[in-house]
């Protein structure tokens, strides 16, 4: 049995005037351990798939069951990363990084060590004390990072984690998330809009096309790269094919 | 280079405390001036010293009132009823705010009576508190926290709805129940604007309770100005002005200091 499936997921939004259908007809299924990146075109509906992924949001037909079990909630069996890092500006880094616990009830003298302890890894020890706004971009998307982390969930989403940052931080948190995700044998799914991003990251990639987003094709990622650091995937002789034939399905959408 | 700059920084320093300086003792000038040009205008006979009394009369006063113990007595009264007003005022209407963000109903069905009673003035209605609720304590601190509290819903209220909604997604997908969404973000993210109100609603609870001495007439500053005003005696006018007055800037002040403690210098 599938870690996560999809069975035809559908999910419009409804106000007095309008009626937006977002996506349709999605069904995939994610192995444990697998790492899958979704692309498409802006308001293609994939921070709306996320949501409902994470039990946010409902469809409005269709099942997504989390180990056999239907998601009708936010689970803790789920960490979701917002497309910005909403970290509370009120808070400490300290405080931020266990809300999660906190809401959760789980915040004894352990998980809180632990979580401090993710937050040294992230090289961010020296932080624990200071607020979000005393942090540059990069560090307060691993603070973000590390709060998701905190509770130890199976399954991550991460909604377009990197796109606010520049470009050489962004290359460095792929290289740390992707290797965080794997030591701690997570499954995850990454939306993005950086093509190269989901090939260097993932071992599927999968397109979807708008109004209302369906999956236009998936892309299996070959061993040879999926199982390289983002950064050196990036340089493999065989990524740049890969970025193409992906490059080129993107494109006949747009049209 | 750095020698020059320490120099340099050191002159700036300088010139910031020297202006500050200059502004204070501005202020004090100002302040010196209207007391002293009071007292001549009154002595001289330029201004009617019955109608605007003197600050050598007020000073007597205030010294004879001091030895008699009755000052002491209306300004508690006042002081009393004004901040229990003020506490009233900006905590049930934050909490009304709160079980309106509960219940989106509800704050639907009360939109147009909030939108009414905010236009009403509330002073006119005074009488009818006096007449439920006695001419007295009870009806002053009503009309203290009357004055304040409708104002008080509709701003929060409408901070707690403004709370970015992208917040709430990070608390409920840790699971977070209403409440804790509500404790943990919603009310945290409005304190700014709560605090703004609570400046706001200093002011409004004077106005209420001086009002309301104004109706009930038995004791208190505002029963001073009343009776000064009634027998002639322009000093005890006087007097009470300027007691409310530098009362009315220490609760400011200390909800200045409270918004210091509370809002964390940092959050941006
Ligand atoms: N809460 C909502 N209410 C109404 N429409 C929404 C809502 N969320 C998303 N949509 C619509 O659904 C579509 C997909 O949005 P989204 O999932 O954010 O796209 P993407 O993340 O791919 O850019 C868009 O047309 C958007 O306007
Ligand atoms: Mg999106």
């Amino acid at each position: 049995m599938a870690f996560l499936e999809l069975k035809e997921v559908e999910k419009a939004f409804f106000s007095k005037e309008t009626l937006t259908e977002a996506i349709k007809d999605i069904s995939f299924s994610l192995e444990k351990g697998e790492f899958i990146s979704i692309i498409g075109p802006s308001g293609c509906g994939k921070s709306t798939l996320l949501s409902l992924i994470s039990g946010l949001i409902l469809p409005t037909s269709g099942t997504i069951e989390l180990d056999g079990i239907e998601i009708k909630r936010p689970t803790p069996e789920t960490g979701y990363m917002l497309q910005q890092d909403y970290l509370f500006p009120w808070l400490s880094i300290e405080e931020n990084i266990t809300l999660g616990l906190k809401t959760m009830g789980k915040l004894t003298g352990e998980t809180k060590t632990s979580a401090l302890h993710l937050l040294e890894k992230m090289g961010l020890g020296d932080k624990a004390k200071h607020f979000p706004g005393e942090l540059s971009g990069g560090m307060r998307q691993r603070v973000a990072l590390v709060r998701m982390l905190s509770t130890d969930p199976k399954l991550l989403l991460l909604d377009e984690p990197f796109s606010a940052l520049d470009y050489q931080t962004k290359l460095k948190l792929e290289d740390l998330v992707f290797s965080t995700i794997k030591e701690h044998k997570k499954t995850a799914i990454l939306v993005t809009h950086d093509i190269g991003e989901a090939i260097a990251m993932s071992d599927r990639v999968i397109l979807l096309n708008d109004r209302p987003g369906k999956i236009q094709r998936v892309f299996h990622i070959p061993s040879e790269l999926k199982d390289l650091l983002p950064f050196e995937a990036r340089n493999h002789a065989t990524f740049n094919k890969w970025f193409q034939e992906v490059w080129k399905e993107l494109e006949s959408l747009e049209r | 280079m750095n020698d020059k700059n320490k120099e340099l920084h050191q002159n700036y320093v300088k010139k910031l405390t020297r202006e500050k300086r200059l502004i204070r003792l501005t202020q004090l000038s100002i302040l010196i001036f209207f007391f002293v040009m009071w007292e001549v205008a009154t002595a001289r006979q330029w201004l009617d010293p019955l109608l605007f009394s003197s600050p050598s009369r007020v000073w007597d006063l205030f010294l004879t009132r001091i030895q008699d113990g009755s000052l002491f007595t209306h300004t508690s009264v006042t002081l009393f009823e004004t901040i229990l007003g003020f506490i009233l005022g900006t905590v049930i209407g934050t909490v009304v705010a709160g079980i309106l963000w509960w219940s989106p109903f509800l704050s639907k069905v009360l939109d147009p009576y909030l939108v009414i009673l905010n236009s009403m003035p509330k002073v006119a209605l005074g009488p009818i508190l006096i007449v439920g609720l006695g001419p007295g304590f009870t009806s002053i601190v009503a009309m203290g926290a009357l004055i304040s509290v409708v104002i008080t819903i509709i701003v929060v209220y409408n901070a707690f709805r403004g709370v970015d909604g992208n917040y709430l997604k990070v608390i409920n997908s840790f699971g977070a129940t209403k409440r804790q969404s509500f404790f943990s973000v919603i009310l945290p993210a409005s304190y700014p604007t709560i605090i703004s109100t609570l400046k706001v609603n200093v002011g409004l609870a004077w106005v209420g309770v001086i009002v309301g001495e104004f109706l009930v007439s038995k004791q208190g500053l505002g029963y001073m100005i009343v009776y000064g005003f009634q027998v002639f005696n322009f000093t005890m006018v006087m007097l009470s002005l300027i007691i409310i007055a530098i009362l009315a800037t220490c609760m400011y002040q200390l909800v200045e200091l409270l918004e210091r403690k509370l809002i964390h210098k940092h959050s941006n």
